[in-house]
């Protein structure tokens, strides 16, 4: 009775037609926006005579899991399981090591005074516009001239350095934490380390977990690292192989390679879920102040 | 940005060390010691810094003017022949300049176009908006993967969602990748598709005008467009600039997907071919890394002059409310 008597006043009318036009037109959009990742979930439990067949429908006529089975005895002798240790193995040390650097450096140029401190800082905000092209040669050479080709080295060494987006973005962090807090350390006898360790640390754990989701992001979906010092199919990580799976010329199997493009893009989806509203914020925060 | 010597940085690192002129000992070994901590925590950078980033860029640019190959280890000084030939001689090389800028031109305003008309379909209340913005950020977050390229190589090859979506109205289906005219616009879509970044930090922005300048503007009569016009664009114009200068370079950079959709050769007709692809195919493929080395430097000159333009003319268009703009 409230409800109706609320529907005939105008002004609640139109507020309930705009909620719905606007929530239709959002998921219609939003629809469309997801299409494509629904599209290579659902064809990779059609059978593969159907994917192609009725391509647009995401209800498929039957169920299958050979796709996955099929995907999953991957190539060349060598199984799936391989590619995604070692994208483990590089996403997940390469996030570690990013992290780690990042957050020394972060506070090394948001809270300590050293000579030389501003150059340092301002070369380190112009490496944020250094495409990767223009090291990527001369690092190949001095990597192939060590034989590290074919190790993960070349993979994980460079982020010792940590990376400039994420040093700044918890720089961000650290400024926002008052200085008294470091003074009371100090007085109490904390060495500076100890101040960084106890006092920072835990207070921007979350720029940290922001800098390790996108560090992992960006190493899980890393392509062209990977293909360059990587020849040996053992050694590939799921980005590499699913690029030699899904080689036009060669492919049959369509089922099988959404299936792994989907199991491919799981982990980047679960780390999403669980962890979105660290890194919306992350990116909300580090844009606003760039 | 001015040039800072690094005596300048020295003195005011002595003047809160408590030192008076003619310091005592104690406060220079103070410091010292303050030196010696601040250079300890950025250690981990300097490395990477000198050894992955400032050598490797003088080992490029000195390559740059050689013909080395990797695989006759030849190393001969070419002067500026690398560059000669790519001005001259190279006919690929101008048309992977040209998909270059017609995939950054194109796709980077509709990216950000995109991602500040969904920041205000998002800038308010409502039930779910959390959750839609969540899952319109989705994309973003995978688009950049082998596995999307993939995916995207089908979504419009023959047998295609798309093409049996258009028969539906009678349009026949077309082979999008094949067509040079269309293959690129499909490597702009997936782009534009992963507009989740500037959107989140245009909504930042949003958020932050104030209520009472759309309240007093509309008082005074100003319709929905002119609010947005005077008001919200204006306003914005720090997070346009930021959002403009970040995609203007992953523009002129992305390699992934023109890889994938393209088979790595840059088909058809070199009309995928852009810029980072035909630098890995002359560095990796032919291992013509003098040349390749050449090519990134250029790409790094345009990209500093790109940025450049932006950041001068952002004095005429970028917005800063005063006292709004304290850097350190």
């Amino acid at each position: 009775m409230i409800a109706l008597h609320r529907l005939t006043e105008p002004k609640v009318a139109k507020g309930v037609l705009g909620s719905v036009l606007y929530h239709g037109g959002v998921c219609l959009l939003g629809y469309l926006m997801l299409y494509p990742l629904l599209w290579v979930f659902v064809s990779s439990f059609k059978p593969a005579d159907q994917i192609f067949t009725d391509a647009i429908s995401l209800v498929p006529r039957s169920v299958t899991l050979e796709n996955y089975v099929q995907g999953w005895a991957g190539f060349g002798g060598i199984p799936f399981s391989t590619f995604f240790v070692n994208s483990l193995i590089y996403a997940g040390g390469g996030t570690v090591l990013t992290v780690a650097a990042s957050a020394l450096t972060a506070y090394g140029f948001a809270r300590l005074r050293f000579a030389g401190q501003r150059v340092w800082f301002m070369l380190m905000i112009m490496t944020l516009m250094l495409p990767v092209q223009v090291q990527v040669i001369p690092e190949y050479i001095l990597f192939a001239k060590l034989g590290w080709l074919n190790t993960f080295w070349p993979l994980l060494l460079p982020r010792v350095g940590g990376q400039a987006f994420f040093i700044f973005m918890i720089m961000q962090f650290i400024r926002g934490i008052p200085r008294e807090l470091d003074d009371a350390a100090a007085i109490d006898g904390c060495s500076e380390f100890g101040i960084f360790w106890r006092i920072i640390l835990p207070l921007v754990t979350p720029a940290l977990v922001t800098a390790a989701i996108f560090s992992f992001y960006f190493t899980w979906n890393d392509f062209l690292h990977p293909l360059i010092y990587l020849n040996d199919p053992r050694l590939y990580t799921v980005s590499v192989a699913l690029r030699t799976f899904a080689d036009p010329s060669t492919v049959t199997n369509w089922g099988a390679i959404f299936a792994m493009s989907t199991l491919a893009l799981i982990p980047v989806f679960v780390v999403f879920i669980f962890f979105q509203r660290y890194l919306i914020e992350g990116i909300s925060t580090s844009g606003l102040k760039g | 940005m001015s040039s800072i010597a690094p005596e300048g940085a020295s003195r005011t690192i002595a003047l809160p060390a408590g030192a008076r002129p003619g310091a005592t000992n104690a406060a220079r070994r103070r410091a010292w010691q303050r030196n010696l901590t601040g250079y300890l925590f950025i250690t981990p950078w300097l490395f990477g810094f000198f050894a992955f980033t400032a050598i490797p860029m003088l080992g490029s640019a000195a390559l740059a003017f050689t013909d080395y190959n990797v695989l006759s280890q030849n190393i001969r000084w070419v002067g500026l022949e690398n560059f000669q030939r790519m001005l001259f001689n190279d006919p690929r090389y101008w048309r992977s300049v040209q998909a270059t800028f017609s995939f950054a031109l194109v796709a980077v305003p509709l990216k950000l176009c995109f991602a500040l008309a969904l920041a205000m379909l998002f800038n308010n209340s409502r039930k779910l908006v959390y959750g839609y913005r969540a899952a319109y950020y989705a994309p973003s977050i995978v688009g950049a993967s082998v596995a999307v390229a993939v995916v995207w190589r089908e979504l419009f090859g023959r047998n295609s969602p798309i093409n049996a979506f258009l028969a539906q109205f009678g349009i026949p289906g077309q082979a999008w990748l094949g067509n040079p005219d269309t293959a690129l616009w499909t490597v702009i879509l997936l782009s534009v598709w992963e507009f989740g970044s500037p959107m989140l930090i245009f909504l930042a922005g949003l958020k932050q005008i104030p209520g009472h300048l759309y309240e007093a503007a509309a008082i005074d009569g100003a319709g929905a467009w002119k609010r947005f016009i005077r008001i919200t664009i204006p306003l914005l114009t720090p997070l346009i600039f930021f959002n403009l200068v970040l995609q203007m370079i992953f523009g002129f950079t992305v390699f992934t997907s023109a890889f994938i959709i393209s088979g790595g050769a840059g088909a058809p007709l070199d009309s995928l071919l852009l810029y980072s692809l035909y630098l890995y195919q002359k560095g990796f493929k032919d291992f013509q890394m003098g040349y390749a080395a050449a090519m990134a430097w250029v790409l790094l000159a345009v990209i500093a002059c790109f940025t450049a333009l932006i950041f001068r003319s952002s004095s005429h268009w970028v917005y800063y409310e005063s006292g709004s703009e304290d850097d350190r």
